[in-house]
């Protein structure tokens, strides 16, 4: 592989700086040979590789909405060279060898490192542990396990969860859901504009009760929570007082929560159901403050694709979820850089943190010699208006279509390699 | 008037147009002959995802008295698990070259998108929890020719109080009618147990009440709501007995109604549970109007829709 080197980027926010890449890693500057290839970053901020940990690749069992290639391709788009990818495919990640298949997919097909999440119980029925020791111990060595989709609802079998992973440093991703304050049908934040249109409301409640319950739990178990796509003020806060008494849980945050809201559902458009739902606006504001202040740790898109004809029932009916990797750099800036959040902040929350949280030993590194070259090139001005049918995804439920947002994803390499170069 | 998808849509006036036009409507139900060329040579579809006997053969008498070619389409069962995605149905139907869609869903918002879909109007004829605009219609007609007995001239339902009881946050005829009899001046009045006052109802143009023996005495028309079946398991309220007497318009509540004041209910009816069988048939009940007035109302709506000239 021939030299790469990047000229005159500011890194991470702290000043300019050239970048080497030599065989997929950051080496001194100083030896850049004559016959490299020369990336001119003048006017762009590089950061660390963004790191998704909560991504939908739908690939095996619906490559109709979105395959392992398509999706990576997306998240290279988007910035980011690692994926973590949830479990709910069909067959489900809830083996050792489902868990490998998908490893060996993204090494074969992927535009990113594709790192399978394990499922907490058998199928997704939270009913029996999978087999969470074989998949850690696999070659995808497995270290976040999620039945994602539903939550794992026996407070027995999240004890027993917890407890178990704690042997090899994994982590439980929970889906908080109460099935009974919120159940299968539950499609609207709980509130006035449920109520107006009728649609069958999903309580703060239901989301922040659950977490309430894991976070004692991982204080009794002494084990990692991971709060998935926290969607509320109530959560924040039960994570805020769960973090003062130094119990082990982290957050995301889904990069739609930080800036939709339920009014996007009053024309029933299936394009904004999504679960948790949209909810008002003093809830998104919770999640931008928190998501400064470091409550919630990490952004994660919940990238999930769906065909069209999925998305095109009546609202209660259709699929829940929405696109989130191409443009979830964009939105965090607009709500979080444009409002005062540093570079070196942002990068933690996007590639940082995701990477301690799923323990990926190349990713989340500095961009300093002998780290692997993981790096992503930002234009901090540049804007466009989002185009769904311009997406690397085979879906096109994008809640962003038509929205003037920032488009600051320049290019991005991964483990030395450029995965993605915007045509200037 | 394009679609009628919420009785929102609706202003004071177009509301009492539709009134005075199915008073005009209700003189061919009279008739030897019940015909109108008024729609010879368009056609009305029922697009009905929903069991409704009552009101699909209501539209398609409305529409077969104006001279319209009405078509019924049953398209009961989830379009999920058939494997067809409600705009495949809906574009395949209105492909038939349809001039208005009359759609039933069980499901919130499905007319809606709709209307997105197709350049045909449509016509919410009910829609999950949401909506059932021309149920509104027929009760806000009822509750006019009721007033007009004693007061020929009245126009708009100003200083007149209407209470609404029972399951409030599932009834589609709940919300149509707060929009609707708020639109023309009544001051409404939501009655139910707290679990069955919908999230958000302090937004709304009406006051909410959890006692129907606070409100009974000061209204001047009481509309009873059906229980649905699955909502006295679904533990909404302890028992049956215990909603009739909290909630149920029973004789001594009949007593206590004011004087003048009438009773509705959309029916069908759970003669027992919400409404006794004295207040169902007391001289006072226009249930019966409520239903006759149902195909005088439709027919006014479809020519409202499809009758001018285009």
């Amino acid at each position: 592989m021939t030299d790469l080197l990047i000229r005159g980027a500011d890194i991470v926010g702290r000043g300019r700086s050239d970048l080497l890449i030599r065989d997929g890693r950051f080496v001194d500057p100083a030896d850049a040979g004559a016959d490299g290839e020369e990336l001119d970053a003048d006017g762009l901020v590089a950061l660390p590789g963004l790191v998704d940990l909560h991504t939908h690749l739908r690939e095996p069992g619906r490559e109709d909405a979105e395959t392992i290639e398509s999706g990576t391709l997306a998240a290279a788009r988007g910035g980011f060279t690692a994926v973590l990818a949830m479990a709910n495919t069909t067959p489900v990640t809830d083996t050792a060898e489902a868990a490998e298949h998908v490893a060996a997919l993204g090494a074969r097909d992927g535009h990113a490192q594709v790192v399978p999440v394990g499922a907490v119980s058998k199928g997704l029925h939270g009913v029996e542990l999978a087999e969470l020791g074989l998949m850690a111990r696999s070659r995808a060595r497995v270290r976040v396990f999620s039945d994602d989709g539903h939550c794992v609802s026996d407070a027995r079998l999240m004890r027993r969860a917890l407890e178990y992973v704690r042997a090899f440093d994994g982590v439980i991703a929970q889906h908080a859901q109460d099935q009974q304050l919120a159940g299968a049908a539950a499609c609207c934040h709980e509130g006035e504009i449920s109520g107006k249109l009728g649609l069958p409301g999903w309580p703060t409640a239901a989301e922040a009760s659950v977490v309430a319950r894991d976070i004692q739990i991982a204080e009794l178990t002494r084990s990692r929570l991971h709060v998935c796509h926290v969607s509320c003020a109530e959560t924040v806060d039960v994570i805020r007082w769960a973090k003062q008494r130094d119990i082990n849980v982290t957050a995301e945050v889904a990069p739609h929560h930080l800036m939709l809201t339920t009014n996007e559902v009053l024309n029933y458009d299936p394009t904004y159901k999504v679960n948790p739902p949209l909810r008002p606006n003093e809830h998104v504001d919770a999640l931008r403050e928190a998501l400064a202040d470091g409550t919630i740790d990490a952004v994660a898109t919940d990238h999930a694709p769906h065909a069209r004809h999925d998305k095109e029932h009546a609202f209660a009916e259709a699929a829940f979820g929405m696109l989130g990797l191409e443009n979830a750099l964009a939105v965090v800036i607009e709500t979080m850089i444009n409002s005062g959040l540093s570079w070196p902040e942002l990068a933690k929350r996007m590639s940082i943190m995701p990477a301690h949280i799923a323990r990926l030993a190349d990713q989340g590194r500095s961009l300093t010699e002998s780290q692997p070259a993981n790096v992503v090139l930002v234009d901090p001005a540049a804007r466009a208006v989002v185009n769904r049918d311009q997406s690397a995804s085979l879906s096109r439920n994008n809640p962003w279509h038509g929205r003037e947002l920032p488009d600051p994803v320049v290019a991005t390499i991964w483990a030395g390699r450029v995965t993605y170069q915007k045509a200037r | 008037m394009r679609h009628l998808l919420s009785a929102a849509d609706l202003d004071r006036t177009q509301i009492t147009e539709i009134f005075d036009l199915a008073e005009e409507m209700s003189l061919v139900q009279g008739r030897p002959v019940k015909k109108l060329p008024a729609l010879r040579g368009r056609t009305v579809v029922n697009l009905f995802f929903e069991d409704s006997t009552r009101t699909r053969s209501s539209f398609e008498i409305a529409g077969k008295w104006l001279s319209a070619d009405v078509i019924n389409i049953s398209a009961k069962g989830s379009s999920v698990s058939k494997g067809e995605s409600l705009r495949d149905t809906v574009l395949t139907v209105a492909a038939m070259g349809v001039d208005a869609l009359v759609i039933r869903h069980h499901a919130s918002g499905a007319p809606w998108q709709a209307s997105h879909w197709i350049d045909a109007h449509v016509l919410n004829a009910g829609d999950g929890t949401h909506e059932h605009p021309t149920q509104a219609l027929l009760d806000g007609f009822t509750i006019r020719r009721h007033l007009r007995r004693s007061a020929p001239d009245l126009v708009d339902f100003e200083g007149k109080t209407v209470a609404i009881v029972g399951d409030i946050t599932h009834s589609r005829v709940a919300r149509s009618n707060v929009l609707l009899l708020s639109t023309l001046g009544a001051q409404v009045t939501l009655v139910a147990p707290p679990t069955l006052l919908p999230p958000g109802v302090d937004s709304w143009p009406v006051l909410a009440c959890t006692d129907l023996d606070e409100v009974l005495p000061h209204a001047d028309i009481v509309m009873m709501l059906r229980v649905q079946r699955e909502r006295m398991s679904g533990g909404y309220f302890p028992t049956p007995r215990e909603y009739t007497i909290g909630y149920g318009l029973t004789r001594p509540r009949l007593e206590a109604m004011k004087s003048g004041a009438a009773i509705c209910h959309p029916g069908p009816m759970n003669r027992g549970l919400e409404i006794s069988a004295d207040a169902a048939d007391a001289a006072n009940s226009l249930i019966l109007d409520q239903v006759a007035a149902g195909v005088s109302v439709r027919m006014s709506v479809l020519y409202e829709l499809l009758g001018g000239a285009e």
